[in-house]
């Protein structure tokens, strides 16, 4: 945001207000209380509603352009593909690979997104998402735990599982207001067999979660696909939908995760690699990134990494995954090359989405 | 805040019930007062720089209860809060302020030869004396809704009338923003550094946005006075020094407040003032004379005795560690100051320190002794 935004284009926007009346402030207020992060170049602004990235284009076109590797809003467009299918080598050496995973968000269509919603809207949010899961079937049948009601035996179950997500108390967050009128309105709903779960009302109206230990990447992305899917029928039904277009994909609150906002990623022993060198290269070739295995603002400790795809606009689902899958593969080889003593190469860059 | 307040008009589309907060598992006095009628009777309602009620309760809504103190759970974004929201605020000040009632009348007394003794205070117990108050400005909204330009406007009156003032007040500004490492280390050594808020009562009331701009602290040459610019109120305004000369304490305070306000009336914004409410502050908790007196003293003993609390409530003082509002007392050592803010004056408010204290260290004494203190438990003040 401090990169992008200049006192004429200030100017031009600051008298601008979106259809529900948020304005730039607003969506800059985080950029301006956070003027850098240790570990991650951090965005810096949010989206208050779909149409900020509309009204306010004159910003948010250039961070986007520059936070997603060129991807340029005003004239390329975005490919969606949950075809799960077509997925290949997706099942990893559990040697190496502890857990897999595959995360996004998705927004409900019509209502002001987490760093602006009033209590009406964000209940709402909460309502329509719990009556649609209420739908799901066979696999993926489960339950609703709303965060002000957890008792404390469910509380403490939902710690154990590692599901429990609690109020945020990153700065990039609070300073955003995301978390007013904590804990109303949030939850978790999760499966029976606790391999597919939705956040509700954090950072993101919802946010998907396929997972499972293990390496198996690719049942776990098969899931993802087949859960997002019969959610979106079950609230089309009731006359909702996501909000998506062919030019950011789908809306989420933070620029960073347009596009597919999608993450997939597993934890990984790397004990030989994480110790090389050339580790960061090679992950910047592959387009992957490394964070600690407690998530996006922690380090890593030990051997164990948290290893996943970098990009989420002008991809699509489908090749992302993949060169999460091509990636962590080609990972393990360097390890298993560097317990026996032998060298390994620095791959050639992947290439970047199609123009 | 200031992004543009139409959006409480689009709010009004929902349903009460459906914007009405969950007040279930809160205990501070906004939780205490605001019901679902009342909250559908004014929730239309903003002041006219566009503050609205949720904004006023944002903070209670966050902050469900505090573990030392009754918090109140409500804020003022500009001077016309507490007229235009009067339904809810009016309760919640007459709860906080000991049953003061929508027609009294606050005094303001800021002549410090009305205060009796208060310089013969024992320094072996009494180890620092400090007397302090908060000052808003009129013609600008306050820190939970004021934007960077009108904060920046606050800074730049501050600093032209806290610059030009001589004598025992002369002294200098340090904007917070461009401190260097220097600076900052002597300001922390001095106890004087304010930093960026970490308590949730204020960040959730919005009063850290855009750190550090705006802020600064201007102390004078002897380190004896110092004013905060721009953090939890426009001003905060300390007289402080160690010992036990209260009595000094208090006359250098109200003789620096006086020359402050000259000149910003000079320039066309006096102080927030009014009959009823005495000065205008943030927080409900700090009308009338804002004004905080109170040392750090050694009570060891009587702090442990069964009665301490029970004194201090007649006493009308109450303890805080030292480290502040939000902290336990560390050694024995404690911040013992005024309760009230509101319904009388600063000297009275002063007068009750003083006396208090004084009674309160004898009682030590004695307990140091093994002598029995009942007798002098003092009646209600």
């Amino acid at each position: 945001m401090a990169k992008a935004l200049t006192p004429a284009i200030y100017g031009r926007l600051r008298d601008k207000i979106t259809p529900n009346n948020w304005t730039l402030d607003q969506c800059i207020q985080t950029g301006v209380d956070n003027p850098g992060h240790p570990f991650i170049k951090t965005v810096g602004c949010v989206a208050d509603d779909e149409e900020s990235y509309e009204v306010f284009s004159e910003l948010f076109d250039p961070i986007i352009k520059d936070r997603h590797n060129g991807y340029d809003p005003t004239t390329m467009t975005h490919p969606t593909d949950l075809d799960a299918s077509k997925i290949t080598n997706g099942v990893f050496d559990d040697k190496y690979v502890l857990s897999s995973r595959v995360r996004t968000g998705r927004s409900i269509r019509g209502l002001s997104l987490p760093p602006a919603g009033s209590r009406a809207e964000r209940r709402e949010v909460e309502r329509v998402v719990v009556m649609a899961l209420a739908g799901l079937k066979g696999d993926l049948a489960g339950r609703y735990y709303g965060l002000q009601d957890l008792t404390d035996k469910e509380q403490q179950q939902l710690i154990d599982d590692h599901f429990l997500f609690d109020k945020p108390v990153s700065p990039l967050l609070t300073c955003a207001f995301m978390a007013r009128d904590w804990p109303d309105a949030r939850g978790i709903w999760h499966n029976n067999e606790k391999t597919f779960l939705i956040w509700v009302n954090e950072e993101d109206h919802t946010r998907v979660i396929s997972m499972e230990k293990g390496g198996n990447m690719k049942r776990v992305f098969e899931r993802f696909c087949r859960g997002l899917k019969q959610v979106e029928q079950l609230i089309q039904e009731r006359g909702w939908e996501f909000m998506w277009n062919e030019r950011l994909g789908y809306i989420l609150t933070c620029p960073s995760n347009l596009g597919t906002g999608l993450r997939a990623g597993v934890h990984v022993r790397l004990p030989n690699l994480s110790k090389d060198t050339r580790f960061s290269k090679i992950l910047d070739n592959l387009r992957l990134q490394k964070r600690g295995t407690g998530g996006v603002d922690t380090a890593a400790t030990g051997d164990t990494f948290d290893i996943s795809n970098n990009d989420r606009l002008g991809k699509s689902e489908v090749e992302l995954v993949q060169m999460l899958v091509d990636g962590v593969n080609y990972l393990i080889e360097c390890e298993k090359k560097m317990e026996k003593g032998q060298d390994i190469k620095i791959p050639s860059p992947v290439t970047q989405f199609r123009k | 805040m200031p992004f543009g307040n139409t959006h409480n008009n689009f709010k009004l589309n929902y349903k009460v019930e459906d914007e009405f907060p969950d007040l279930s598992k809160h205990n501070n006095h906004m939780a205490k007062v605001l019901t679902k009628e009342l909250y559908g009777k004014i929730r239309d309602r903003q002041t006219p720089s566009g503050y609205t009620l949720d904004d006023v309760i944002q903070t209670g809504v966050d902050n469900p209860g505090h573990p030392f103190i009754m918090t109140v759970g409500c804020v003022a974004g500009d001077e016309e809060s507490y007229e235009v929201f009067k339904d809810l605020l009016d309760p919640i000040i007459s709860d906080r302020h000991g049953g003061y009632k929508p027609t009294d009348k606050h005094v303001t007394d800021l002549n410090f030869e009305n205060l009796k003794g208060g310089d013969d205070l024992d320094p072996a117990y009494v180890l620092s004396s400090r007397v302090r108050t908060g000052r808003s400005i009129k013609g600008f909204t306050l820190p939970p809704h004021n934007s960077r330009g009108e904060r920046r406007g606050i800074e730049k009156l501050s600093v032209e009338a806290l610059t030009s003032l001589d004598g025992e007040f002369k002294g200098k500004y340090y904007p917070l923003k461009s401190m260097t490492d220097a600076e900052q280390d002597q300001l922390i050594n001095d106890h004087f550094l304010f930093d960026k808020p970490v308590s949730p009562l204020l960040t959730c009331a919005g009063m850290a946005r855009d750190w550090p701009d705006g802020r600064g602290i201007m102390h004078n040459d002897n380190k004896t006075f110092l004013v905060w610019v721009n953090e939890e109120d426009h001003l905060r305004v300390i007289s402080m020094q160690q010992g036990g000369n209260m009595r000094e304490v208090f006359k250098r305070f109200c003789v620096g407040l006086q020359k402050i306000e000259e000149i910003f009336k000079k320039h066309g914004h006096g102080f927030m003032w009014n009959e009823h409410l005495g000065y205008i502050l943030t927080c409900p908790s700090n009308l009338g004379t804002g004004l905080r007196g109170g040392v750090h003293v050694k009570l060891p003993k009587l702090s442990v005795h069964a009665k301490f609390d029970e004194i201090l409530g007649r006493l009308r003082l109450q303890k805080r560690g030292t480290g502040g509002v939000d902290t336990a007392s560390v050694g024995g050592v404690f911040d013992i100051s005024n309760a009230d803010r509101l319904g009388s004056s600063e000297v009275a408010q002063v007068q009750l320190v003083v006396d208090g204290v004084k009674l309160m260290v004898e009682m030590e004494k004695k307990l140091e002794k093994g002598e029995a203190i009942d007798s002098m438990i003092p009646a209600q003040k």
